[in-house]
Formats: structure tokens, C-alpha cells, sequence
């Protein structure tokens, strides 16, 4: 007998639980400060030589312990009414089971101290993130993307299964204890080789540019709290990677490095707004956003590596703050607009952003969930996205002066694409809520959406909450980054970076800079009296009335007269068309002139340049190398024992 | 640098009755400049009075988004203005932010207004919004340069210690990598402000609307706090340019002497600046929509050659 109901509440409800423990745990290691040892201990006894199951709460991977369990725990809330959807068409119990095993394993990831845990949890992350991708593979769109994804996390396991093979050849021991600064051991090219080996790896997990193909193609077509478990938790598994291996194995890093990780980071970032305001798939824009984001967060880690060649730990310290600091803020809002993505998608059945509009009216709280999210992301004040990318401004700003090489020339330039960044990811929010959630409703599936099921509600206001905390509290939540910084960079900054108590977060020093988000939001309020009053004094006769919205005198507007999201961002389409090239077929039929088409079809498409230019042929050479190797595998038996023959031959000359 | 609630209030009230008077009279200026007469100078407050005292027409496809937008608006430009220092060295607000909270809150004040201009289902509100956001997005990188190159001379991106520190004697009038980030910064004023080349602030035609097309659908008392805080924040980039530019006249202390002292310079400054826009607007004629992103790549040029400066001539 089957109880996909009890099931689904049973599974959602222990990993909500889990959840909650791991962020407990993660907060008093954290809470505990820099100099607690961390926690250490065998999780299960191993009876193989070398293999250790043994796992370690440091300061790093606690810090990557809370962002897995805080998500893991508001979106298991919110499952347990969204997986309802499901019930009668689908395995409910299917998709709680491997959504816990996704928690537990990436879990495992982040504190796994030994090779072999960890490149088992990885594989097993990879695995069960397929099945999650696949759930819905009745549709061919998902199927393709899973294998997409499946490929992409294999070749990323066989970069990193190499990284740590060359780590390992010089340490000798599997216990990422050994590891510590093992890059000292290592001849130049083989550290080299194993950070480029790294950064390809922990780079498609965390799907930087060009890399990341499989990010817009995987996250949307996976259940929305799939998704939103994989933009703000897995992808981030990539940056813990990258973060441990750079600052912990493999010693102090060459210019090259720094400057690779900022460059890729600031491409990834400018490339994912870009491609991301192109769309009106609302999941596959918040999955570019996600390449967005993770590029912010490479040009923390960039800057960082950059502070450690120029010998400047404390600035290293700062840098890495602001990286990891926007690590769990977009966590967090990342989450948040997912889910909200996923009420919407629940409540409509369609991704397209062109058959929405009116649901602020019809999904208010969603609509206001989103809205925060939407606010956080485009790093505007007072929320959590603002404090990141000040620090990472400040990181920048600072690094101009930390040294004399004309390298330090790509600080102020990160920062100003940064400001690009900004800018744009606000254009794509106003688009992404504005078409959304605004102005009228475009089609009957929008205008019958109902607000969201009570679970998924407390879920997203979870993640909400995330945000205003970590927007208006962010001296108090960098003190829980001590431990961390100390473990990469041997600096502990909070005390720095506190003024007033805490009210007000510096940049180092009071002088170099400073900001307060709940000042800003006190300010707010103290200036808030000001349109209060003049209503007061002068307008409160005045009345208020409803009426229909300027349609120049013709008779009402319809939804079709409404801007569309393409239509929103065809000036910047215009502006960067030497990147995007978009293809546009135009149809017209007519009767006697092509001045009075009867009929006009016109159709827009964006191929992405990394997907034509790289991928494409790279695929076909494969498959045309592939093709030419088929012909050794003729079927003739006799042909095989020729092999053999040679195969030992070559074998015996080898050994002589 | 420390909080101080009467310079709070005091700049909150000049920067509430300030700023129609520059509106007034750069548009006044201008009038006279080709041969109008033009509006009187007090003409902006007596609009924004009849603005707050007129009954408002709401659209019936809005939802809550549209009443929140004229606030922010008209909030963000005052606290963004509380964080410049307008008549002495400090800004009453120093603390809670510097150049890049200030880009923030108004670019906070400018995402709700471009959703307001979206909520009202009119096409004209979403080809406003959509123009806006582009433009902005294009502008705020030359903007930071800009401000990088301010900030990397002085040690901080706090406003009131760029003006203290380009104080200091070493300081040379205009010097290269000043010079061109001002200009830098001058373009970017006329895009953020919906000034002549970029955006006309004085037309309703349809097809040429930016700024003006967000606004359609808002009337009344909502209309008056856009409408302010437009010309509140017209008043606090030029404030901003004026003084970490042209840092005289701004005393480090503050008293009755330095404040009035502080008062007659930021006038003359600001009357100094207006013309400066006032001559741009009459010798220029509005830009076609898809020329604006090549005048703001030369003000992005020109911040990176400020940039490239400071490192040269160090």
C-alpha cells in the first residue's frame, strides 16, 4: 500500500529537521570563535587501508554547513505543500528521497576530510542531482537537459579526481590534513597544473563563463525547490572547493592565478546579466543570474588570491569576507526567488514571463516575497546584496593601492563591470517582477492564479527573513566569518570592520569608508514624516478615485498593448548586439501590397556565442572522431585477437 | 566623523526648498537663453502645491507597487542627499554611507519608479521603464570610475573625507586626472538627471519620452513627491559634483559663520553649474535613443583615462 502523501510530509518533514540541527551545529561552531578546535571525528570505521570516512567542522566548511542547512531547511518547508502538485501524477516519495540524499551528501561535501569522502560525496551529488534534474522526464526538454548536466558533472569529477591525484602524489596521505600547504612540495608546473585542473573542475560545478552551459539548461526544467536547492546549494559546493583548495593545499598563490579567477569572474558576471535580461523563461533567467552571481563571488576569491601574492593578508582576509558573505546572500535570495518563481510556475503552469502579469493583485504575499528577492539581488540598499558588493567594491578599491604593478590596474576595472553588473541585474529585476507580477493579467492561467499553499508561504518568508537579517545585521554576521579567515589567511578582521557598536560596517578603517544599512533604514524612517505631514497639512481633502489607465482615447487596453519582456530589453538587445546576434525572422502576407500584411509572423532567437562557437564544434569533432574509432570495432573476431596480439607486443617491448 | 541631528534637520530643509528653486531657475535660465520669457522662478514650488492639493486619478490595473514607488522616490533622494556635504565638510549622514550608498539609494528610488511605471498595463509606462533601466545600467559604470578615481586619491569613499582630503595642500586645481573625471561625471549628471542630449525634460511626445513616460499614469499628491524628489536629487548630484570637485568654501567645522559662509559659495557653485547645463541644453539637440550609449562609452573612456592618470602622474 502506498501513502505518497505521508510520505512526501514525512521525508520533507525530517530533512526540514536536519535542516535545523545543521544550522544549529554550524552556528555554535561558528559561535564558538576562532580558537575552539574544530570538531573531528570517524563517521563510520573503515575496514579498507587508506579509505577514512572522516569528517572535520572547521571554520570553512561550518560556515558552508549553515548555507546548506539554512536552504535546506526552508525549502523542505516549502516542499511539503509544493510536492502536493504532484500527488496522483507522480512518485511524491521519489522526490523526497532524493532530495534528502542530495542534503545529506552535499552535507558530506562540505565536511569530509579525507579525499576519498569527499570525492564519493561529490559523485554522489553529482548522481542524485541527476535524478532530481530527470524527475520530470516525461518532457524531451528534461531528458536533455539531465544528460547535459550528467556529462558536464562527470568531466568536472575527472578534472578534480586528477587535481587531488597530483595533490596526492606529493603528500602521500589522503587525509586533507596531509594536504595542508602540499603546494610547497610541488615543482611551479604541476602546482600550476593542479589549480587549472581545480578551477576547471570546481569551476562547471559552480558554472562559470564558459563553462556553465548546463546551468540554464538544468536548473528550469527541475521542480522548483530542485532548483532552488541547486542555484543556492550546489553550485556553491564549486566555490567551497575552490576556496579550500586555493587557500588551504595549495599554498601561496602566483600573480597568474589571482588575476585568472578575478577575469573569469568578472566575464561570468557581465555575460550572465547579459544573457540573463535576454530572457523570458523566469526560472532560466534567475539560473544566468546564478552565473551572475557565482562571478561576484569568484571576484572576492580573485581579489583575495591577488592580496596573498602582494602580501597583504589582512586585505586577503577582507576579500575573502566579501566573497563568502555574497556566497550565502545569494543563497539566500537566490533561494527566495526560486521559490517564488516556483508559486508562480505552481499557480500558472508556464515559465513564460509573457503569459504572466497581474499576480501582485492575485499572489500578493508571493509578490512580496519576490519583490525582496528582486531588490536583494540587484544589490540595492538597505538589503543583503548591497552589503556584499560594498565589500567587494571596498575590496577593489583597496587593492589599487596595495601595490605598485600595473596589474593592480583590473581592481577599479572588475569594479566598474561590476557596476555594470549592478545596474543591468536591476534593469533584469524591474523586468522580471514588472512583467511578472505588475499591469495586467495576459493570459487565463494568470488571471485565475491563487496565492500560494500555506508551507510554501513560511518557506519563502524564511528566506526573506535570511535576507533583511543579513542585510540590516552584517557586523554581527561577519564576526561568524572570524573562524574562517583565520583558517585560510591566519587574520581575523570583525573588530575592523565594526563601528558604533556595530551599527556601522567599515571598510578596515573609519576612514576608508563606511555604511550602515539600518542607519540608512532609520534614516528612512525619520524622513518618513515628511510626505506624512504635507498630506496631512495640505491634500487631506483631496480624494482618491479608480478609473481607467490613458489608452490616448481609443476604447480600453487590452493585455496585448502591455510592454512585453522582449520588448523590455530590446534596447539592450540594440546596445550589445555584437554579443548577442540575434537571428530574426520576419513573415508577411498580403493580399495586394506589403504595406497591408493580413498576417505578420515574427520570430526573435538568441544562440548563445560560448554554445556556437565552442560547443557546437566540439561536438561535432567528437562524434566525427568517435565515428572514425567505430571502424576498429569491425566484429571480426579475428580482427580482435590482432589487437591483443599487438596490445602484448607493445606491452612486452614497454617492459623490456 | 560622527551623527548630529541639527545638521540632519538643517539639510533636510535645504534640500526640501532648494531644490524647486534650481529647477526654476535652470529652466528660467534657459528660457532667457533663447529669447523667452519663460516661467517665473518660483513657478516649480507653486506646481508642486497645486500637485499636493489636487485629487489623484489611480489607474484601476495598479496594484500596492504603485503607491510605494512616488515615496521611495522622493525618500531615497533625501537620504541620499543627507549623505553629500552640502554647506560644511560633513555630511550630517557621513557615517551610514559614502559615493557608493549614495549610487545605491538612488538607484533604489529609480528600480520602484520603473516599476511603477510598469503597474499601470500602459505601453507608454513600460517603454519609459525600459529606457530608464537601459540607460542607467550604461551610465553607472563611467559613474563608478569616476567616483573610483575620487576615492583611490583620497584613501576613502566617503564623501566628507574626499572633500577633507582634496583640502589638503597637495591638492592642484584641475589637475589632469581630475579634470577628466569630471567631465566624466558631468555626462553621467546629464543622463541620471534626464538633461538635454539624453532625455528632454520638457516634452510629452510620445516617442521621445524617458523619464517623463514613467510618470503618466501618476497625478496629484503622488505626482508632487515624484516630481520633488526628481529635483531633489537634480540637486544632489550637482551638489555632488560641485563639492568634491570644487571643494572651497567648505569649512571642516561646523558654526553660524562657516554655515552661512558654506550656504553663499554652495549657491554660487550650483548657479554656476545650472548655467553650465543651462548652455548645454541650448546648444545641443536631443540624441536619438541608440546615440546615448556612445556619449556615455566617451564619459566611460574618459573616467578610465582619470583612472589611468592618477597612476601616471603619481
Amino acid at each position: 500500500m502506498r501513502r505518497p502523501q505521508l510520505a512526501a510530509a514525512l521525508s520533507f518533514g525530517a530533512a526540514a529537521l536536519s535542516g535545523l540541527i545543521g544550522l544549529l551545529a554550524a552556528l555554535l561552531c561558528l559561535g564558538n570563535g576562532p580558537s575552539a578546535p574544530p570538531w573531528h571525528g570517524e563517521l563510520i570505521p573503515s575496514l579498507i587501508p587508506y579509505i577514512r570516512f572522516s569528517a572535520r567542522l572547521d571554520g570553512l566548511g561550518a560556515f558552508f554547513l549553515m548555507l546548506v542547512s539554512l536552504l535546506g531547511c526552508a525549502i523542505s518547508i516549502y516542499s511539503l505543500d509544493y510536492t502536493k502538485a504532484y500527488l496522483g501524477r507522480k512518485n511524491a516519495g521519489v522526490l523526497g528521497a532524493f532530495f534528502n540524499a542530495l542534503l545529506l551528501v552535499t552535507t558530506l561535501a562540505v565536511v569530509a576530510d579525507n579525499i576519498w569522502l569527499f570525492l564519493i560525496a561529490w559523485e554522489l551529488m553529482a548522481l542524485t542531482a541527476y535524478c532530481l534534474v530527470s524527475f520530470e522526464h516525461e518532457q524531451p526538454e528534461t531528458r536533455q537537459a539531465g544528460v547535459l548536466f550528467f556529462i558536464m558533472s562527470h568531466i568536472d569529477a575527472g578534472c578534480i579526481i586528477l587535481g587531488f591525484l597530483l595533490l596526492f602524489q606529493a603528500s602521500g596521505d589522503f587525509s586533507f590534513d596531509s594536504l595542508r600547504d602540499v603546494g610547497a612540495k610541488m615543482s611551479a608546473g604541476k602546482r600550476d597544473a593542479a589549480f587549472v585542473l581545480f578551477l576547471l573542475g570546481f569551476g562547471i560545478k559552480a558554472g562559470v563563463v564558459p563553462l556553465h552551459i548546463w546551468l540554464p539548461a538544468a536548473h528550469p526544467v527541475a521542480p522548483s525547490n530542485v532548483s532552488a536547492l541547486m542555484s543556492g546549494v550546489l553550485i556553491k559546493t564549486g566555490i567551497y572547493g575552490l576556496t579550500r583548495v586555493c587557500f588551504e593545499f595549495l599554498g601561496p598563490p602566483p600573480l597568474w592565478w589571482g588575476v585568472t579567477v578575478l577575469a573569469v569572474g568578472t566575464v561570468s558576471a557581465v555575460l550572465g546579466v547579459l544573457y540573463a535580461l535576454m530572457e523570458h523563461d523566469l526560472k532560466r533567467l534567475l539560473a544566468y543570474h546564478s552565473i551572475e552571481n557565482i562571478g561576484i563571488i569568484l571576484m572576492g576569491l580573485g581579489a583575495a588570491l591577488l592580496f596573498q601574492f602582494f602580501g597583504h593578508p589582512v586585505l586577503a582576509a577582507f576579500s575573502l569576507v566579501a566573497g563568502m558573505y555574497h556566497t550565502i546572500n545569494h543563497a539566500a535570495f537566490k533561494g527566495l526567488l526560486f521559490l517564488g518563481a516556483g508559486a508562480v510556475v505552481h499557480s500558472t503552469h508556464t515559465r513564460n514571463m509573457e503569459e504572466m502579469g497581474g499576480l501582485a493583485k492575485r499572489m500578493p504575499e508571493t509578490a512580496f516575497y519576490f519583490l525582496i528577492g528582486a531588490v536583494a539581488i540587484s544589490a540595492l540598499p538597505p538589503l543583503n546584496g548591497f552589503v556584499s558588493e560594498w565589500l567587494t567594491y571596498q575590496a577593489l578599491l583597496q587593492g589599487f593601492g596595495a601595490s605598485d604593478s600595473l596589474w593592480r590596474l583590473v581592481f577599479p576595472l572588475s569594479g566598474a563591470m561590476l557596476a555594470l553588473t549592478g545596474a543591468l541585474a536591476a534593469a533584469c529585476f524591474v523586468k522580471a517582477f514588472g512583467i511578472t507580477f505588475l499591469a495586467q493579467p495576459r493570459s487565463d492561467a494568470a488571471r485565475n492564479a491563487r496565492e500560494a499553499a500555506p508551507s510554501m508561504r513560511i518557506g519563502m518568508a524564511l528566506l526573506t527573513a535570511a535576507c533583511l537579517l543579513l542585510g540590516f545585521f552584517p557586523t554581527t554576521f561577519v564576526r561568524l566569518l572570524d573562524p574562517l579567515t583565520q583558517q585560510l589567511t591566519g587574520q581575523q578582521i570583525s573588530a575592523q570592520l565594526s563601528l558604533n557598536s556595530g551599527l556601522v560596517l567599515a571598510s578596515l578603517s573609519e576612514k576608508a569608508g563606511t555604511v550602515s544599512t539600518l542607519g540608512m533604514v532609520l534614516m528612512g524612517l525619520c524622513l518618513l514624516p515628511i510626505p506624512f505631514a504635507l498630506w496631512l497639512v495640505l491634500a487631506r481633502k483631496a480624494k482618491t478615485r479608480r478609473g481607467p489607465t490613458w489608452d490616448c482615447g481609443q476604447r480600453g487596453l487590452t493585455p496585448q498593448m502591455e510592454y512585453t519582456a522582449t520588448g523590455f530589453s530590446k534596447p539592450i538587445r540594440m546596445i550589445f548586439k555584437a554579443l548577442f546576434r540575434p537571428r530574426r525572422d520576419t513573415q508577411r502576407e498580403y493580399d495586394f501590397s506589403p504595406y497591408f500584411a493580413t498576417n505578420i509572423r515574427f520570430e526573435s532567437h538568441i544562440e548563445e556565442v560560448f554554445v556556437k562557437r565552442l560547443y557546437r564544434p566540439l561536438r561535432i569533432s567528437i562524434v566525427r572522431v568517435s565515428r572514425k574509432i567505430r571502424a576498429l570495432q569491425a566484429g571480426s573476431i579475428h580482427a580482435y585477437l590482432l589487437y591483443i596480439f599487438i596490445t602484448l607486443l607493445l606491452l612486452l617491448i614497454f617492459a623490456l | 566623523m560622527s551623527l548630529d541631528p541639527t545638521s540632519f534637520i538643517a539639510q533636510t530643509v535645504l534640500l526640501l526648498l532648494l531644490s524647486p528653486l534650481l529647477s526654476g531657475f535652470i529652466k528660467k535660465a534657459k528660457a532667457r537663453l533663447q529669447n523667452r520669457r519663460g516661467p517665473p522662478l518660483w513657478q516649480t514650488y507653486f506646481d508642486l502645491l497645486k500637485f499636493l492639493r489636487k485629487d489623484m486619478v489611480i489607474s484601476e490595473h495598479a496594484s500596492w507597487v504603485f503607491p510605494l514607488a512616488p515615496h521611495l522616490m522622493f525618500l531615497t533622494s533625501l537620504a541620499a542627499g543627507l549623505l553629500v556635504p552640502m554647506v560644511t565638510a560633513q555630511a550630517p549622514m557621513g557615517l551610514f554611507g559614502g559615493a557608493l550608498a549614495l549610487v545605491g539609494l538612488l538607484a533604489l528610488g529609480r528600480f520602484f519608479l520603473a516599476l511603477g511605471g510598469l503597474d499601470p498595463a500602459s505601453a507608454f509606462g513600460g517603454m519609459g521603464s525600459s529606457r530608464e533601466m537601459t540607460l542607467s545600467a550604461i551610465a553607472e559604470p563611467a559613474m563608478m570610475l569616476a567616483i573610483f578615481t575620487l576615492a583611490i586619491s583620497a584613501g576613502s569613499t566617503n564623501l566628507g573625507q574626499i572633500v577633507l582630503a582634496s583640502q589638503q595642500p597637495g591638492w592642484k586645481f584641475l589637475d589632469p586626472s581630475h579634470a577628466l573625471a569630471f567631465i566624466a561625471m558631468f555626462i553621467v549628471l546629464l543622463a541620471e538627471t534626464g538633461r538635454l542630449p539624453v532625455d528632454n525634460p520638457a516634452t510629452h511626445l510620445e516617442l521621445t519620452m524617458i523619464h517623463e513616460a514613467m510618470l503618466l499614469e501618476y497625478s496629484g499628491r503622488y505626482l508632487a513627491l515624484i516630481e520633488w524628489g526628481a529635483s531633489i536629487k537634480q540637486m544632489v548630484l550637482m551638489t555632488l559634483l560641485a563639492n568634491i570637485f570644487f571643494p572651497v568654501g567648505l569649512a571642516a567645522k561646523t558654526s553660524a559663520a562657516t554655515f552661512g559662509l558654506g550656504l553663499l559659495y554652495l549657491t554660487a557653485k550650483l548657479i554656476l553649474l545650472g548655467g553650465v547645463v543651462v548652455v548645454v541644453e541650448t546648444t545641443n539637440a536631443k540624441m536619438r535613443l541608440f546615440r546615448v550609449p556612445d556619449l556615455l562609452s566617451v564619459a566611460f573612456i574618459l573616467a578610465m583615462l582619470a583612472l589611468v592618470s592618477t597612476f601616471l602622474f603619481r
